[in-house]
C-alpha cells in the first residue's frame, strides 16, 4: 500500500479535469492505497456547504481523507462552518508533513 | 525529524495562485525545521529578478508607498531571511538557459545559477519532491 496526496488547486466548476482528478484518487483509494485530497486555490470552492457536487462527495464516499487549504478558504471568504461535511479545514502543514513522510505528493 | 524538501516551479511572477501556493509550502517546510531545495525554471526564474520594482497606481491615486505593490524578490529575500534565522538551508537555484533565453541574469543575493542536473542531485538528496508545473 501506498500513501498518496493529491493537491487539488482548480474548481469542478471550470475544470473538468477536477473530476478527472477525483476519479484518479478514488481509483487509487480502491486499489487499497491510503489517498488524501488537499484542495488549495480555487480548489475549495466547491467544498462551500451547498456547493458541494457530486465529484466532492465522491471522494468522501470512497474514504478519501478531504482537506481544505484554510488561508484558500479565509481568502474566498469560507468560514469553517461553511465547509461541507466531511471536508476539515487544514493548514498547508498538512502538505509539508505528508511531503516529510514520503508520501507519493501530486499538483494537480 | 527535519528533512531536506525539493520543489521545482515553472510559473512566472505575477500570474499565478500558483506562486503563492508554492512561497507558504516553502515558508511551513522552513518552519517546520526542514531544509528546503527549489529549482525555478522557465518563467520562474523571473521570480527572483533583483530589477522588480514596485510601482504607483495612478489611477487610484497612490504612490508607489502606498500602493505596495507585492513583489516576488522581495518574498524570496524573506524565505532567505527565515532560513538563515532559523539555521535552514534555503537552496534556491534558477535554471541558467531560463535565464539566459529571458536576459534575466541579475538575480537577488542568495539566488544562484544551475541546471537541470542541479535539480536531479536536489531530487536524489532530498526526502521528496514536488514539481508544480505551469497549465
Amino acid at each position: 500500500m501506498s500513501k498518496y496526496l493529491l493537491i487539488e488547486s482548480r474548481d469542478s466548476f471550470s475544470s473538468n479535469a477536477a473530476q478527472e482528478h477525483v476519479e484518479l484518487a478514488v481509483a487509487l483509494k480502491h486499489a487499497g492505497n491510503e489517498v488524501t485530497l488537499y484542495l488549495v486555490q480555487n480548489g475549495v470552492l466547491p467544498c462551500r456547504s451547498g456547493a458541494d457536487g457530486e465529484p466532492l462527495h465522491e471522494a468522501i464516499a470512497a474514504g478519501i481523507e478531504v482537506l481544505a487549504d484554510d488561508f484558500s478558504l479565509s481568502e474566498r471568504g469560507i468560514a469553517d462552518r461553511d465547509v461541507a461535511r466531511g471536508v476539515q479545514p487544514a493548514a498547508i502543514d498538512a502538505v509539508v508533513e505528508r511531503l516529510a513522510a514520503s508520501w507519493k505528493v501530486m499538483f494537480l | 525529524m527535519p528533512a531536506s524538501l525539493t520543489f521545482a516551479i515553472m510559473d512566472a511572477p505575477f500570474e499565478n495562485a500558483r506562486t503563492v501556493t508554492v512561497f507558504r509550502l516553502v515558508q511551513a517546510a522552513l518552519k517546520a525545521g526542514h531544509d528546503v531545495n527549489v529549482f525555478a525554471y522557465e518563467g520562474a526564474v523571473g521570480l527572483s529578478f533583483a530589477r522588480q520594482a514596485a510601482h504607483a497606481n495612478a489611477v487610484h491615486g497612490r504612490d508607489a508607498a502606498a500602493e505596495n505593490h507585492p513583489l516576488p524578490r522581495v518574498w524570496i529575500e524573506q524565505l532567505l531571511g527565515l532560513a538563515g534565522k532559523s539555521g535552514r538551508k534555503l537552496d534556491w537555484v534558477n535554471c541558467g538557459l531560463c535565464v539566459d533565453e529571458r536576459g534575466m541574469g541579475e538575480a537577488i543575493e542568495g539566488v544562484r545559477r544551475g541546471t537541470p542536473a542541479d535539480l536531479w542531485k536536489m531530487s536524489v538528496e532530498s526526502v521528496n519532491s514536488l514539481s508544480v508545473g505551469t497549465r
